[in-house]
């Protein structure tokens, strides 16, 4: 399968300290690729560099065929369209209403009509399983786990190809993190998304992801599928997954 | 505590340590006191004896600890006997810790010179980051020219609405009071030389040149700067601007450039409903205090005050409104992951930019006395 994301020897440097001592990896279409390590080893930095947000010091990464190094200005905002991101905690427009909210990328990039805006908003809320009523309330009025569901909404909104999650279950109850798990597995399904997500949630590490990458110590210790995770030499993946069984 | 207690057996160049009852946090400092009035110079042998200790918490192991070690320098042999198990566990627990463990770094204190010159290359550093923020806003200002479909009309018009309609009850009643205070003061003064015409010289070339546009600018740096700084830093924390940048929307285009010019477009306006207001204070007083008649006072400002001390002072509102507004966004997008930035930037930025329309101000008023107008 063709990859959708290349990283190559990626290294980054934060006065001389190095968050990333080259890190390659390969994420493939189709798949929920999953970004784990102890906290602060830079996983959320490693997404950040992938989304544009900052810039890595050597080494490439390349997203659905573009190359982030020399990337241009028109391509970068094509890019920007063909990817959609969830920020931890949502990070909707607090001056907007849910509902402007999700249509906000539609009003700016399309020319489409109102009414056809106000249909696509309708599609979007109902897939990622919220309630219509929330339409028309501010990010402040909702809860923790409906501003997830607005933000992925959002984030859906211009039927991108590729979906970058931060922590999508952190701060959710357990039965709301395992229906957002099964909400992210339908998406995928439904409309053939390849999913990058950085998570700490083992249950939804088991129920979602098909491949992971485990970053420890600045490196990449492991790539690839869960199966044989177990015999992996690290001492994070022993204490994450050493003693739990499917 | 009460229960606890330290016998100190010093025989010939042999001193024991016994302790006794529950060791803790409350009691090892009393102990520590003792121990140190002895002399150990001559001293050999050390017994540290715990038998009799029925409690130790971690604290008082770690005191242990450390007079097991202080005592290791000086060449003496110690010795510690301890029977109960969980004594044990706790001083093997503190041992192995302090072996394995880094020691927290001690933070060096730096000289003046170096405190000096930290603080300088720190506002260097800040200069250039306020550089490169002017060089990007012009950048973004060129893509404004180029193709006017990107100007946010909506936003502008939402910004002028916020900060410049909302603004004209509190700007009127400022300029009024000044106006009335000026007036009054000036007033009693000219009466001992009976030059009471003279209030409207006064009056029209300081309230209309100076006193309107710089009283506008701080109330509106204060009330405008402030809330560009606070609402920018909040969406930076909530990672808003994150996610307008992932969407391709430039915060520059959406957030930046529409306060930027709906404040050049807003403080001229403010300016001249504040030159109104002052004058109308001052006419007040003239009226009541000085018997210069409405007629009277409006004749003779149409004679002294000339066309282009009002444009002077209406000139200068949007270099003033482009200051505060710059600082006002450039120190909101300078708030970190953290509350506490918030309050440091919103007070830095109402007082830089007050500071710099003051600035602004007197550099004006050199070049237009230089210029002769």
């Amino acid at each position: 399968m063709k990859n959708i994301i290349e990283v190559r020897d990626v290294k980054t440097v934060f006065n001389n300290n190095y968050i990333h001592d080259g890190i390659s990896l390969d994420v493939k279409q189709g798949e929920i690729y999953g970004l784990l390590g102890p906290s602060g080893c830079g996983k959320t930095t490693l997404l950040r560099e992938m989304v544009m947000l900052q810039k890595f010091s050597s080494g490439s990464i390349k997203i659905l065929g573009h190359e982030l190094n020399h990337i241009k200005y028109k391509e970068a905002q094509k890019l920007r369209q063909e990817w959609g991101v969830l920020f931890q905690a949502g990070a909707l427009f607090s001056s907007l209403s849910i509902r402007d909210n999700i249509a906000f990328p539609l009003v700016e990039y399309t020319d489409l009509s109102e009414k056809m805006i106000n249909e696509i908003v309708e599609f979007k809320i109902n897939i990622v399983g919220l309630n219509q009523s929330a339409a028309n309330l501010y990010p402040s009025q909702i809860s923790g786990g409906m501003k997830k569901k607005a933000a992925l909404a959002r984030s859906l909104a211009m039927d991108p190809k590729l979906l970058f999650l931060d922590e999508p279950t952190s701060g959710l109850d357990p039965i709301s993190a395992r229906e957002f798990d099964a909400l992210i597995l339908k998406l995928r399904d439904l409309l053939g998304l390849t999913i990058v997500m950085v998570s700490h949630d083992l249950q939804s590490i088991y129920d979602t992801l098909d491949s992971v990458a485990i970053i420890d110590n600045k490196k990449v210790v492991y790539e690839g599928s869960l199966d044989n995770i177990k015999s992996v030499k690290n001492e994070f993946v022993q204490t994450l997954f050493g003693k739990y069984d499917e | 505590m009460s229960n606890s207690s330290l016998k100190i057996l010093h025989i010939d160049n042999k001193l024991s340590l016994i302790f006794k009852g529950e060791l803790n946090l409350n009691n090892i400092s009393q102990y520590q006191n003792q121990i140190d009035s002895i002399d150990i110079k001559d001293l050999s042998n050390i017994v540290i004896d715990l038998n009799s200790i029925d409690f130790i918490d971690s604290a008082a192991a770690i005191f242990i600890y450390g007079l097991e070690n202080n005592l290791l320098y000086k060449d003496v042999k110690i010795n510690t006997v301890c029977i109960n198990t969980e004594v044990i566990d706790m001083l093997l627990l503190v041992k192995r810790d302090k072996e394995s463990s880094s020691k927290i770094e001690n933070i060096t204190k730096r000289s003046l010179i170096e405190k000096i010159g930290a603080h300088t290359h720190q506002n260097y550093l800040g200069f250039l980051s306020f550089m490169a923020f002017l060089g990007e806003l012009f950048t973004n200002k060129a893509h404004y020219i180029i193709s006017p479909k990107n100007i946010r009309l909506k936003e502008i018009a939402f910004e002028i609405n916020e900060s410049g309609i909302k603004a004209l009850g509190i700007v009127a009643l400022t300029s009024f009071l000044i106006g009335l205070v000026i007036a009054y003061q000036s007033a009693y003064q000219l009466k001992i030389y009976g030059a009471n015409i003279f209030i409207v010289d006064m009056l029209g070339i300081s309230v209309l040149r100076e006193l309107s546009p710089v009283i506008t600018a701080i109330v509106i740096a204060g009330r405008s700067g402030s809330a560009f700084t606070a609402q920018i830093g909040a969406m930076k924390i909530t990672e808003e601007l994150d996610a307008m940048r992932t969407m391709g929307f430039d915060p520059y285009r959406f957030l930046v450039l529409p306060r930027i010019v709906a404040l050049i477009i807003t403080l001229p306006i403010l300016i001249f409903v504040s030159d109104m207001m002052a004058i109308l204070g001052g006419m007040l007083v003239a009226n009541i205090d000085l018997g210069i008649t409405t007629e009277l006072f409006l004749d003779r400002f149409n004679e002294v005050i000339s066309f282009k001390h009002f444009m002077i002072g209406i000139s200068k509102g949007p270099f003033f409104a482009f200051l505060i507004a710059t600082i006002g966004i450039y120190r909101g997008l300078m708030v970190k992951n953290d509350t506490q930035s918030i309050g440091f930037n919103t007070t830095k930025s109402v007082v830089e930019s007050i500071f710099a329309v003051i600035v602004c101000d007197a550099i004006f008023s050199i070049i237009f006395t230089s210029l002769g107008i």
